[in-house]
Order: C-alpha cells, then structure tokens, then sequence
C-alpha cells in the first residue's frame, strides 16, 4: 500500500473507529452540513464525470513487488477491496500490454480476415458497428494473476494478489458473424489474432472457441473501450486466459494448426515437473477471493462483519462458495448473489461475528462442472511452482490477529 | 509438443460432450468441452447466433496482396511464411550492437532491462529454470517471428528480413547452436533443431482433485 493509500484508509479507519465509540456512548446531536446549507457545482457539460475526490485513493497500481524496469510490457492491477459488486469500472479495468498504449484513430483502423477463407475481407469500424450486436459480462483475469504469491506472501493487499482481474459488460459482434461472412475452410482449425500495437501480440485459438463465444468487441461498460484495453477493437475469449483476447486488434487469420508463437511457448506457459511445459493451457479454473476482510485491512474490534469477495469459473458459472474462519479446518457455505452468470465474477457474501480472537478467512469456490478451487499444495502436488508461474488459482488465507489486522498468509496456513 | 503429435490430436479429435452433474461434495469435475485439437474450451455458452433472413454482409473484399505487409506470421514448426532474404552471425552482431544492446547488454547476456538471452539448456529439471530462446523456443523460427513483429521495441516492424535472419543467426550462435560461419534464410532457420522442442505438454487440466470437505477437513 502506498504512503498516501495507507493514511487514506487510515484516516477512514480512524473515523469509523471514532464513530462506533460515539455510537456505543450515545449518539452526538447531528449538525446541518455544509453542503446543504449552499449551492453545489453546476453542470459541467464538457467534462467527464469523475469519482468524488475523497475516493481519489482507489486507482490502479502496478506491482509493489516486481520492480519492471521498462514501463512498456507492464501490467496495472484492479482494486478489488474497494470495488463493490461485480462490474468494474472502466478507470480501474487492470492492464497488461507488452509494448505499451497505442493511440489508434477508429476512423483509419482496419481489421481483416483472411488465410483459409473463401474471400479474405476488411473492416472498417463503421462496418463493424452495422453488424447486429451482443452484449455478455465476464470476468477476466490474467493468466499471471497471483504469481508473486504462490508459496509466501509477498504482496499486501488483495489489489496486489488478485488485481489482474475485473468484470466487464463487452459489447461487439459475434466472432462467427464475420468469420461466416469470410466463409471459413473447412480445414481451418485455428486462428490466429493480431494486435496493431508496438508488440504485434499474437495468439493461436482453436476455432470452435471463436465460433462459440468470441466476440469482436468495441464497447466496454457502456462505452467504447479504453485506449489500454483495446480501443477501438479487441478480441474477447470468455473465460480464457486474458492475453488470448488480442487488443488493438487488426488481423484475423484462419489456419490448419496453430503458430506456436513465442507468447505461447517461451511465454504464458505453465511449468511442469520433470522440466516440462503445459502449452495452450487457456482456460481460468475456478477461483475465488474475499475481498473484504482482506490483506492490509483493519477491523473495528469485535462484532459483526460482512464477509465478502469474488468467485468466477472459465469453465462455466459459480455454483457454491465455501468461507473458513479457522484456516480451513470448518467451512461455511456463503450466499451466492444473483445475478450468477456463465463465466462472470460472481458475489459472495457471509455474515461473521468476530470474537476478537485470531483467525484466518479463506473462500473456496465450486463450479458448474463440480470442480472444486484448490489449495497451493494441491497445485504444487501436480505442477512444478517454479520461476514466474502462471495459472494461480489457488485458496487465497488472510490472517486476523487479536489487533484486527488482516495479513496475507499464503503459503502459511 | 511436437507438431506431429499435435496433427495426431487434431487428425482423432472428437468433442466431446459437457459432463455435469458431478455430486455436490465431490471433487474433480473440470473441463470435459475439447477443440479438435485437444484444447480444454470450458463451458460452452448459450451463444447462437440467430441468422438474418437479410444477412447484413459489411465486409470489404481484400486481395491477400494488398494485405501482405500485415501478413507476419511464421508457422514456426515448419518455417511456413518465411520470407527471401539471409543474414549471417557476424551481420547479426553488427546490427545487434546498433540496435540491441541498450537493452539486452553485451553478448546478450543481459543488460539495463532483460535478464540474459544466452544459455540455460538443461537447467529446467531444476530451479531456477532459465528462459532463452536457446533453452526455451521449441522451434527456430519463433526467432525471426518475434524479432521481425516486436522488436527493437522502440521501432518494431522496421528491420528488414535479412536483419531479421542475421539477428537470429547471431542468437543462435551465441547459444551454441549454430556455427559462427552459419547463415540463416528461409530454407536452413527451420532445420536447427532446437533442444526444448519436445519440451511441451499439451494442456490436460483439470489435474488438480479437490474435494469439497466441510467439517474437520485439516
């Protein structure tokens, strides 16, 4: 957490704490505030609409624990502990690009799709926003989500362990719209997807993904993307890993096999033991983190908490979320709140009382498919946790201690 | 992986169905949905897309002609893609000291921003596991593909491709994989074999089988 974060928070712990003991006392005799005793801003047309400045705490933030040392291929990630709800907005969507934001001009972007198609075609982004569109949420999430954090705790807060994920509302057309239109080979059985940024990031895609739910998206959240999520045209793959949805994107390209491209052999693979390497390993398992009490929070002594976090699947929807207080000797089934959709963040919540005596909270999420979120030592029993790992998916422990500290302890309990 | 055996997944691959159903308090479950190709897909959405009696048709036909200097990619099993144009080791080392060095250091054993792109064969049964393209690139041509699409990163897309079949020449090399007199083009980049090239497994999670224990489960 950095310095200004750290008084921020601890300023609204301060008044929070001070309110409680005011509240446990008898209640204060309420004063008429300021801000009903004068006129407020009038409309600013021109502007746009920004967070109250008393939330200017809540940003993205880069790795406290990797120091990049270029700013080019680099990552920001999401603060979940303040987001509420499932959709994050767009200002705090994280980021992961290999050679930086491009600033493209919609109006001399084009995108084309051609290899094994009966007529490779282009599309201006006039023509894409004719087509008919679909909006879906999903989560998604970086497959380095977590990789600092595999067998001791080195990241503070749950921004630092699991921000490489957000929810997003994506609005585009249907990836087998345009495919169709091109008129696929029947041998084509991978595609591959293009960015027009400085990395030309590219991927290999079986082509039943891009026929089933891949979308050529152009909005985000109710408006058009972000320039560091894609503007003004990216791939989205639903619940894959997240580089696999090329931003920027320019080239479709229809294959028999896949590319083996550096970024899916000497990068976004997964170590296994005997020295090996699982390759195309795209789907997110599912996951799930408390978001509130977690890493860096304090609590306001004993008494009731809402125990609260995320749980997604790229293997389908959320079907149950477990919390422990006691390490994971006990859990408790939370409250799932709808919506629950197919490859989304997914709310969950449970009630705690806190003795004021030390715990440690976990979730542990099941899926659709009956899948239940591992532990790190269930992971470490079948892949090698060496070197920058990706694909962490594992049961995130947060410490309280009798002072109502909240400490990550992964690895530790 | 090598790319016969993925040809061999692609050539017998059937999709098979969702499975469902697992019992609540049981483990495993996972990722039943494959690609021909053996890919784990997940779930499959209730995606459909409904077709227009009018099928609204935007695209523009294009010429792969016109669209050739889009068209980068390298198949890299089998060097699919390569362009004319050779370079040698020593022309690789004049350009990589021009335009390299800055970032990658001397020899390209590591400068002020990457970690060393020389070395680590045989070190991923232990710990650390190095990553260079010697140890880690299954296939040479991954070599000229990346080179050619990213880098140098401050002006990607802008060496030529004899550049681009030098700079790979000289990593080779400097890797021990290639001799000092050799010189890489379309036909002999393809043909160095590479030592992590059966490196790969292909993805076969779900691998992990928690089980959902509710009560004295530690």
């Amino acid at each position: 957490m950095a310095q200004n974060d750290r008084r921020s928070f601890l300023r609204k712990t301060a008044a929070l704490t001070g309110a409680a003991v005011a509240g446990q006392a008898g209640a204060a005799p309420l004063a008429v505030p300021q801000s009903a005793q004068e006129p407020g801003r009038i409309i600013d047309e021109t502007a746009y609409g920004v967070p109250s400045k008393f939330e200017a705490h809540v940003k993205r933030r880069r790795s406290d624990v990797l120091k990049n040392r270029q700013n080019l291929s680099d990552w920001s990630m999401t603060p979940l502990q303040h987001q509420p709800g499932i959709i994050t907005p767009n200002g705090l969507i994280f980021e992961r690009h290999h050679a930086g934001t491009p600033d493209i001009d919609p109006r001399t972007h084009r995108l084309v799709i051609h290899g094994m198609v009966k007529q490779p075609l282009q599309f201006a982004m006039d023509d894409l926003l004719r087509y008919p569109s679909v909006s879906r949420f999903h989560f998604h999430e970086c497959s380095g989500n977590g990789l600092t954090d595999w067998l001791k705790p080195a990241s503070t807060t749950v921004q630092q362990t699991h921000g490489l994920l957000s929810g997003v509302l994506w609005t585009g057309v249907p990836a087998s719209t345009l495919m169709d239109e091109a008129g696929i080979d029947p041998r084509g059985k991978w595609v591959l997807f293009e960015g027009a940024d400085g990395s030309a990031h590219t991927r290999s895609v079986p082509m039943e993904k891009v026929l089933d739910d891949t979308l050529i998206a152009y909005g985000m959240n109710g408006e058009a993307l972000r320039p560091e999520n894609g503007y003004p045209v990216r791939a989205v793959i639903p619940g894959w890993e997240g580089n696999v949805s090329v931003k920027w994107l320019r080239r479709i390209k229809v294959g028999d096999q896949p590319w083996h491209f550096r970024s899916e052999t000497a990068r976004y693979t997964d170590p296994m033991p005997e020295g090996k390497w699982r390759q195309f390993s795209m789907v997110m398992e599912c996951k799930s983190v408390i978001t509130s009490p977690s890493g860096g929070q304090q609590l306001k002594g004993p008494g009731f908490y809402e125990v609260t976090g995320l749980a997604w699947s790229g293997a389908g929807k959320i079907r149950a979320v477990d919390v422990s207080f006691d390490g994971g000797r006990n859990w408790r089934e939370a409250t799932l709140e709808e919506p629950i959709m197919d490859k989304c963040l997914t709310r969950f919540k449970v009630g705690w009382n806190w003795d004021g005596s030390p715990a440690v909270l976990m979730s542990r999420a099941v899926d659709s498919t009956g899948y239940v979120q591992p532990s790190v030592q269930d992971i470490q029993k079948v892949r090698a946790i060496v070197g920058f790992v990706q694909h962490n998916s594992a049961i995130q422990p947060w410490s309280v201690n009798a002072k109502g500290e909240v400490r990550n302890v992964i690895g530790q309990a | 992986m090598s790319s016969a055996r993925l040809k061999g997944i692609v050539g017998a691959g059937v999709a098979s169905l969702l499975v469902f159903g697992c019992a609540n308090l049981g483990g495993g479950g996972g990722m039943a949905a494959k690609s021909s190709s053996g890919i784990p897909l997940g779930s499959s959405g209730p995606h459909a897309v409904q077709p227009l009696p009018d099928r609204p048709r935007f695209g523009k036909a294009i010429s792969e002609a016109d669209l050739a200097a889009w068209n980068i990619d390298i198949r890299t099993p089998d060097g699919q893609g390569l362009p004319a144009g050779r370079g040698s080791v020593a022309e690789g080392k004049r350009i990589y000291e021009a335009q390299c060095i800055a970032c990658h250091g001397a020899d390209a054993k590591g400068g002020a921003v990457y970690g060393t792109m020389v070395g680590g064969i045989g070190s991923f049964k232990g710990s650390p596991r190095v990553l260079t393209p010697g140890s880690m690139y299954p296939y040479a041509p991954i070599l000229f593909d990346y080179i050619r699409r990213s880098m140098p990163m401050d002006r990607p897309q802008t060496l030529t491709a004899s550049d681009v079949y030098a700079l790979s020449a000289y990593l080779l090399n400097l890797n021990g994989l290639v001799p000092a007199d050799a010189v890489m083009d379309q036909n002999s980049l393809p043909r160095v074999q590479m030592p992590n090239r059966d490196g790969f497994l292909i993805d076969d999670r779900p691998d992990t089988k928690a089980v959902r224990c509710m009560t004295n489960c530690k």
